[in-house]
């Protein structure tokens, strides 16, 4: 009899152990307001650093303070470890009540799956934001998500470095581009710091590459018929193994990550590489990784190729927003308001975590890396979502990892344009 | 119930109830034996239970979702592809280059890194001063958790600023890439296991060594045999067992390799280190393709498997006789 009691009790705590893996989505489940009784909101981001951290430690105080009945539940998780967080909970089938994501073909699957809310009704509300931050979340014509933060890939620069190769104003073509590494590399230079290992920066070039030489449509055909053999594709991948043939990496580039202490971002901020293709967001992580370059930092857009049909003022890009969860209670729209309302959102600009993505709000901008970032972008004529977000994973995921065998000379680019071509069919 | 869990029992039934018949002081002791199965059964229970719920069950949703085409997304599967991701997996060169890997990293272990733990192993079990220390810090490195190793030595092989071409810049020789170039990446890596692992191995060679009676050895060197010839004909003998049981895990870790492989290249660069543990990650949680990452984990569980057996029924034979596992008395 005793064994049958000690094997019960370890039923029971089998069953409390499983029962509680499956607890982790949102608690009350219920798609409906409960008004005046008590709801918590869990809210997924990835602010596990400053100044983001306490932005939204001090918004959630302030929401909380003005409903009383309203608990917020802040889950950051560190950018890397999210999406495998995410992929386990929503294959339970369920999302979280609030939740990061930088739109796309992530979030096209998500909300096929039944996993997100349709936010297009709300048209007040999406009237507020610009139209190169809405982009990434509008698919097939609705709204998925709000965008809390947009940005753009630029080639920084390192002036001092630029200078001691006797060039004097930043490339505006390919050819000078080239023309430019091939100067520095005579200086003794670094011309480019590139992380290897992380895969994602290389394709910056290739995608910036093809949307030079073929124009926006191009990607947007590619995506559509899922065929990527396109010339302009082919003439991206022999532009950038021009580039690649002249060696302007830093050494052991193929090996390097992007921002530890030896990576990508310490390198260029340590003053040992004269430029890097980067996000809005390559001062701050220069500085943290490495020391930082200060005002010798400068930034120009991606040059054009010639005979090639995109403009200098079409920008490449993404951001980072909130969807929110199929069945999440109606208090979680209210809290995503707050959040992404002028004020809330002035402060969060204004800390430098973020750019604006709402209408009028480009003055927020304190630091002046950022601000030429946000004019760039307020002038931008057209906009492309990263491809490792806009077309499906696997298919972005199959460029970063095309265009890093193509860097490292192990494929051609008519071989690169064929990978791709299958996976995106096979998906 | 109770007697399902024993296949052996109920054929025996009729035998011990006719036994019964015939002598009846035994009823007791049958009596005895059925309680006990009883108990046995209701002591695995427990275990019995979460051993299919944690283990057996996720192998067999494995199998189903291998057939799939799923992105393990809201919902399970329903686009039935049959074999499909096999045949794909079978195809794609970086599946085979995994296979590759894993072969050349299983043989680098078993011909330098399980010798090398021997040797030192057999070191330390000499009278030799600070003997205890040198072997606690030889077994350190197990200690310390993958990742912590893995960080450690990418930033002591790091191309630009690591320890390591410090190190050979004093010499006045050049620094190597080492994980970040394509040719010396797995040679690298098999340093960073071979660091992190042979003391393992050299713990178990020590205890082993120290099972071995003296008199064999002391007798050994009485009748004229060299150190070569008692290492030879006396000690690694007797170590056998040890030694066969240290290659099995080895090889099975090398199989499994996973960590110390994602956080140090990420199967970079360009696939040249990369393993099957790390191109299922990669295509369950980066490319949401759950049924392809399912059926590669399927392939590694079936290569695990066949080794496992094929070793147990041939390598390890003589060692598991007697073992309660082989139930010696059913043959």
């Amino acid at each position: 009899m005793k064994s049958f009691r000690r094997s019960a009790a370890l039923w029971a705590a089998a069953v409390l152990i499983l029962g509680g893996c499956g607890g982790t989505g949102s608690d009350d489940g219920a798609g409906k307001s409960s008004a005046g009784a008590k709801v918590t909101v869990e809210f997924w981001n990835i602010a596990t650093n400053e100044p983001l951290k306490t932005v939204f430690a001090t918004a959630i105080k302030d929401f909380e303070a003005k409903h009383p009945n309203i608990t917020i539940k802040n889950v950051p998780i560190e950018n890397d470890a999210f999406k495998p967080k995410l992929t386990t909970t929503t294959q339970s089938g369920k999302a979280p009540d609030v939740f990061q994501t930088w739109g796309g073909g992530v979030l096209k699957q998500q909300a096929d799956a039944g996993l997100v809310k349709d936010l297009t009704a709300d048209t007040a509300w999406i009237g507020n934001f610009t139209d190169a931050a809405l982009a990434a979340y509008q698919l097939d014509g609705k709204t998925y998500a709000i965008p809390h933060d947009i940005g753009m890939v630029g080639f920084w620069y390192n002036k001092s470095l630029f200078a001691k190769a006797g060039i004097t104003e930043p490339p505006g073509t390919w050819a000078q581009f080239l023309d430019d590494v091939t100067k520095l590399k005579g200086a003794g230079v670094t011309p480019i710091s590139l992380a290897g290992k992380a895969k994602w920066p290389g394709h910056y070039y290739w995608a910036y590459l093809a949307m030079r030489i073929g124009g926006l449509d191009a990607l947007k055909q590619a995506g559509d018929s899922k065929d990527f053999t396109a010339p302009a594709f082919v003439q991206a991948g022999q532009s950038l193994k021009q580039l690649a043939d002249l060696q302007p990496f830093q050494k052991g580039f193929l090996g390097a990550a992007y921002d530890t202490p030896d990576g990508e971002a310490a390198t260029m901020g340590n003053g040992k590489a004269a430029m890097e293709l980067m996000g809005q967001w390559a001062p701050s992580v220069q500085s943290s990784a490495g020391k930082g370059i200060g005002d010798d930092l400068g930034f120009f857009p991606f040059p054009t190729v010639d005979g090639g049909k995109g403009a200098v003022t079409e920008a490449f890009g993404g951001g980072g927003g909130f969807a929110i969860g199929a069945t999440a209670p109606a208090e979680a729209v209210e809290f995503l308001k707050f959040l992404t309302d002028s004020t809330e959102h002035r402060k969060a600009v204004e800390s430098g975590g973020v750019l604006p993505v709402l209408k009028g709000e480009d003055d927020a901008v304190k630091d002046p890396n950022l601000s030429v970032v946000a004019k760039n972008l307020s002038g931008a004529t057209g906009f492309q979502l990263y491809l490792d977000q806009a077309y499906p994973p696997a298919v972005g995921q199959q460029v970063n990892d095309s265009v890093a065998e193509l860097i490292a000379g192990t494929k051609t680019p008519e071989q690169i344009t064929q990978a791709i071509t299958e996976t995106a069919k096979s998906e | 119930m109770e007697t399902t869990t024993e296949p052996g029992a109920p054929s025996r039934l009729p035998a011990a109830a006719a036994g019964r018949k015939a002598r009846p002081a035994s009823a007791g002791a049958r009596g005895g034996r059925l309680r006990g199965l009883v108990t046995i059964a209701l002591f695995l229970l427990p275990g019995l239970v979460l051993f299919c719920l944690l283990v057996v069950a996720p192998i067999l949703v494995a199998f189903y979702t291998s057939t799939f085409k799923w992105s393990g997304l809201g919902g399970p599967p329903t686009e039935f592809v049959g074999l499909d991701n096999f045949t794909r997996l079978f195809a794609n060169e970086v599946f085979l280059g995994d296979l590759w890997h894993g072969a050349v990293l299983i043989a680098l272990s078993v011909v330098v890194q399980l010798p090398l733990a021997l040797g030192i192993a057999l070191l330390l079990n000499q009278r030799l001063r600070g003997r205890a220390f040198y072997r606690l810090v030889f077994f350190a490195p197990y200690i310390l958790s993958e990742a912590i190793t893995a960080v450690l030595f990418t930033m002591i092989l790091s191309p630009d600023q690591g320890l390591a071409n410090q190190i050979l810049g004093i010499f006045g020789l050049d620094g190597l890439e080492w994980f970040a170039d394509q040719s010396t990446v797995l040679v690298a890596l098999f340093l960073v296991m071979t660091w992190k692992y042979f003391g393992f191995h050299m713990i178990i060679y020590l205890a082993g060594r120290q099972g071995i009676p003296k008199e064999l050895t002391e007798a050994a060197q009485i009748d004229g045999a060299s150190g070569w010839k008692v290492f030879r004909f006396v000690t690694l003998p007797l170590l056998g067992p040890t030694i066969r049981i240290s290659i099995f895990l080895s090889i099975i870790g090398a199989i499994q390799l996973f960590d110390l492989v994602w956080i140090i290249t990420e199967g970079g660069p360009t696939h040249s280190s990369e393993t099957m543990a790390v191109t299922m990650f990669e295509f369950g949680f980066n490319r949401f393709q759950v049924g392809y990452a399912s059926a590669i984990s399927v392939v590694m569980f079936l290569i695990s498997l066949v080794f496992a057996l094929a070793y147990q029924r041939f390598v390890l034979r003589r060692d598991l006789e007697g073992a309660t596992t082989v139930m010696r008395d059913q043959r």
